[in-house]
This record gives C-alpha cells, structure tokens and sequence, in this order.
C-alpha cells in the first residue's frame, strides 16, 4: 500500500467545516432548550395525580433511554411526515435530540427536587422569607445546584450525539465532513480533525459550563 | 414484512450482540489496564491515560469508529469491516470501563491499602484480593450501565457500513416500504435487551447505597 497522508483537502474545506461546527453547536442548543422543556414538563407530570399520566412519563423515559438514538431519529423522521407534519431533516434532528435528551433531563430534575426537603421550605416560611424568596432561594438555586453537573454532562453528551444527526443529512459537522470526504477520499485525514473539532467543542462547553457553575451555583463563602 | 424478513432481523441482532460482547470482553481488559494505570503511582501514566479518557469522552462515538476503520486501513491492516468496527468499539468501552473502574478503585477506602501496605502486601496481590473485588462491587451498576450505552451504541456500526439490526432495519424497511413498522419492531428488539439490564442495574444500585448506609 502507497498511502500518503495529505492534509490538503482538509485545509481547503476548513472554513466549510467551521461553519459545520457551526451548524452542530445551533442543533445542539436547539435539542438543549427543548430537552429543558421536556424534563420540566415531564416532571410536573411525572408528579400528576392521575396514574395514567405518571405511567405515560415513566414508560415515556424507559422506552427513549433503552433503545438506541439512531432508531429513534429514524422513527421521527418516517413518522412526522405520516402525522401531517413535513419539516426539513435539521428541525427533525431538533425534535429528536430534544426528544432524547428530555427523557435523560426528567429522571436528572426528579432527583434535584426530590433532593429540597419539605422542612426546609417550612423553614423559610417561618424566617419571614417572602414565598417569592422561597421558592427563588431555598427550593429553584439549590435544586439548581444539585442537578447541575449531571445535567452539563448530559448536555454535552447530547453535543457529541448531534453527530447522528447526519445519518438523515441534518447540518451539522459530520454530514459536511462526509461530503468532503466522499470529494477528496481523504477520509482518515477528514475524520482526524473533524474529531479534533469535536473534542475542542465539548472542552469548550465543559469549560463554559464550569465558569456558570462557579458563577452562579457557588456556595457562599462567608 | 414476511418471516424470511423478520429472519434477517434476528440475523442482525446475533450480530449486535456479539459486536457488544466482543467490545466489553474486549474493552474490559484493555479497561482494566488503563483503570490500573490511572490510579497508579506513576504521574506519566497517570497523565496519558486521562487524556486517552478525554479523547474518547470528548468525541462522538461515530467519529471514533470512522478514524479506527481509516486509521487501521492507512497503517496497511487489510481487515474486513467487522473486524474494523469490532476494534472500535474495544477502544471505546476501554476508555469508559477505565474511567468507571477508576473512580471505583478510588472509592475504596484508603485504609484498605494502607493496611494491606502495611501487612507487607505487594501490589498485584494488593489490587487482586483487597482492592478489586470491592472496587468491583462499587462499580457494577455503572458497569451495568454502560453496558447498556454498549448494546445502544452498536447501532452506529450500521452507518459505517456493517449490517447489523440497525441496518438490517433500514434495508428491510426498504424492501416494505413500512419504515415505521419496520423500525417499531428493530426499537422493540433493542429495548429487549437493553431494558432487563437497565433494571438489573438500577436494583443493585439500590441494594448498594442501602448497604452502605
């Protein structure tokens, strides 16, 4: 065999790959933000008085987290289309991922509220605290706090899942990789850096995610 | 989607599951090794497998599986793609079982090996009869769960080109035209497997944290 590593190809496409991070990054917040919402939601209603809808949840969660992503963006994207709804490959991966992740988010966010005690909040009503200050203080920040780093991890988790994305085409970094690999055949060479990108973009957002943790869910020094 | 269809599903499956057990037999090794190194007494060691850990915690399984399949091809190794993927996935489970099984053998507490130091104990002996077996205890619903990630992550083989269930679903849902069907049965197949672990995991993680208290 008479390979020569040749990175040209890749330099050439740098600033298309940019934009592909680019691309991943903006999937990524999307999924984050609607995985949010899921959890939030799906804990109110893990905590319904009516079985059928805390059973809903449950399965809800086990089914997501027991089958792979792969199968789950498949299933999306032959469903919506079938329900009436036609969007185009990146909205899919938008639901998908926030689909995903929602269900890894409601078990992360059960644990966080489960983890105020119901004395503390009587507490706080005693002291005078305004129900307002209660909840912001002793129920939200701390909860806040305890969920945090396992929701970062999650959250970045979810970034490196983006990468699935492109077995429907979605844009984002590994679809454009593919596209410049299949140009140029270089595809060790592509796939090298474009993993190297992908290492500098979840550094870059465990690096953010720490800077939010000390800034806003440091315990009080004095 | 006839019998002979559901038949090649089930094909695929048995190869799911044998790149899994592969990858963890495989990876448990290799996971042992680096899960020894970083919690050696060696800085340098220490350093190069925390960022062997890095690399494959910070990157996307799928990109880790192309760069093994090129990189294995660009060093001359003619291997078929199975062989390709099924290193993929050793190198990947090494590096999480030895980011799991660190974090285990630190849990152990340090009188443990302070004391079997103390009694003259050599190292292998140390880790083999005092440390590992209750590193090991620790560390099992972790074990258990990553095993599950695993199973889920085989499914990434299907876009590098190896037919197993994930791709055996994509080419039977071609031939139908019944993607959903298709796929409701491959997420089924997928779910069996994976959700006996998961609650298998999720009961001893219970059974431990009472034991601990």
């Amino acid at each position: 065999m008479n390979y020569k590593v040749d990175f040209g190809p890749v330099i050439a496409g740098f600033p298309t790959l940019l934009q592909g991070c680019l691309g991943t990054l903006e999937l990524a917040l999307a999924g984050m933000m609607l995985a949010t919402i899921i959890g939030i939601g799906g804990v109110v209603l893990r905590e319904s008085r009516f079985a059928p809808v805390r059973w809903t949840v449950m399965s809800f969660v086990e089914l997501i987290r027991n089958t792979p992503f792969l199968v789950q963006i498949y299933f999306i994207f032959f469903a919506l289309p079938l329900a009436g709804i036609r969007l185009d490959p990146t909205p899919t991966a938008i639901i998908a991922l926030g689909v995903n992740g929602g269900a890894y988010a409601i078990e992360i966010i059960r644990g966080g509220v489960q983890s105020i005690h119901k004395g503390q909040i009587e507490a706080g009503l005693a002291l005078g605290l305004h129900p307002m200050q209660v909840f912001r203080l002793i129920v939200l920040k701390p909860a806040l706090r305890a969920i945090f780093p396992s929701l970062a991890s999650q959250f970045i988790l979810l970034t490196l899942t983006t990468s699935i994305a492109s077995a429907i085409s979605a844009y984002e970094l590994t679809s454009v990789a593919q596209r410049i690999e299949s140009d140029s055949f270089r595809s060790f060479e592509v796939y090298g850096v474009v993993t190297l990108l992908y290492l500098a973009m979840s550094g870059l957002m465990m690096a953010g995610f720490g800077v939010i943790a000390y800034r806003f869910f440091r315990y009080p020094v004095k | 989607m006839n019998i002979a269809q559901f038949g090649f599903l089930l094909k695929g499956l048995q190869w799911s599951i044998a790149l899994s057990a592969i990858g963890l037999a495989c990876g448990a090794v290799a996971g042992m090794i680096i899960a020894l190194a970083r919690t050696s007494d060696f800085a340098s060691l220490r350093r190069v497998t925390a960022g062997y850990i890095l690399l494959f915690q910070g990157t996307p399984l799928l990109m880790q599986l192309f760069v093994t399949y090129y990189a294995l091809a660009l060093i001359g190794l003619e291997l078929d793609a199975w062989m390709a993927v099924a290193i993929g996935f050793t190198l990947h489970a090494s590096a999480f079982l030895g980011e799991i099984w660190r974090g285990s053998i630190e849990a152990v507490p340090r009188g443990q090996t302070e004391a079997a130091k103390a009694l003259g104990i050599r190292y292998f002996k140390r880790m083999q009869k005092v440390v590992l077996p209750q590193a090991l205890r620790i560390s099992l619903p972790a074990t258990i769960g990553f095993l599950v990630q695993l199973i889920k992550g085989t499914s990434l083989a299907a876009i590098v080109g190896f037919t197993e269930l994930a791709r055996a679903g994509s080419i039977v849902s071609n031939q139908t035209y019944k993607p959903l069907f298709v796929y409701a049965v491959v997420g089924t197949l997928y779910f069996l497997m994976c959700w006996p672990l998961s609650i298998y995991g999720a009961r001893l993680e219970r059974k431990l944290a009472t034991g601990a208290r």
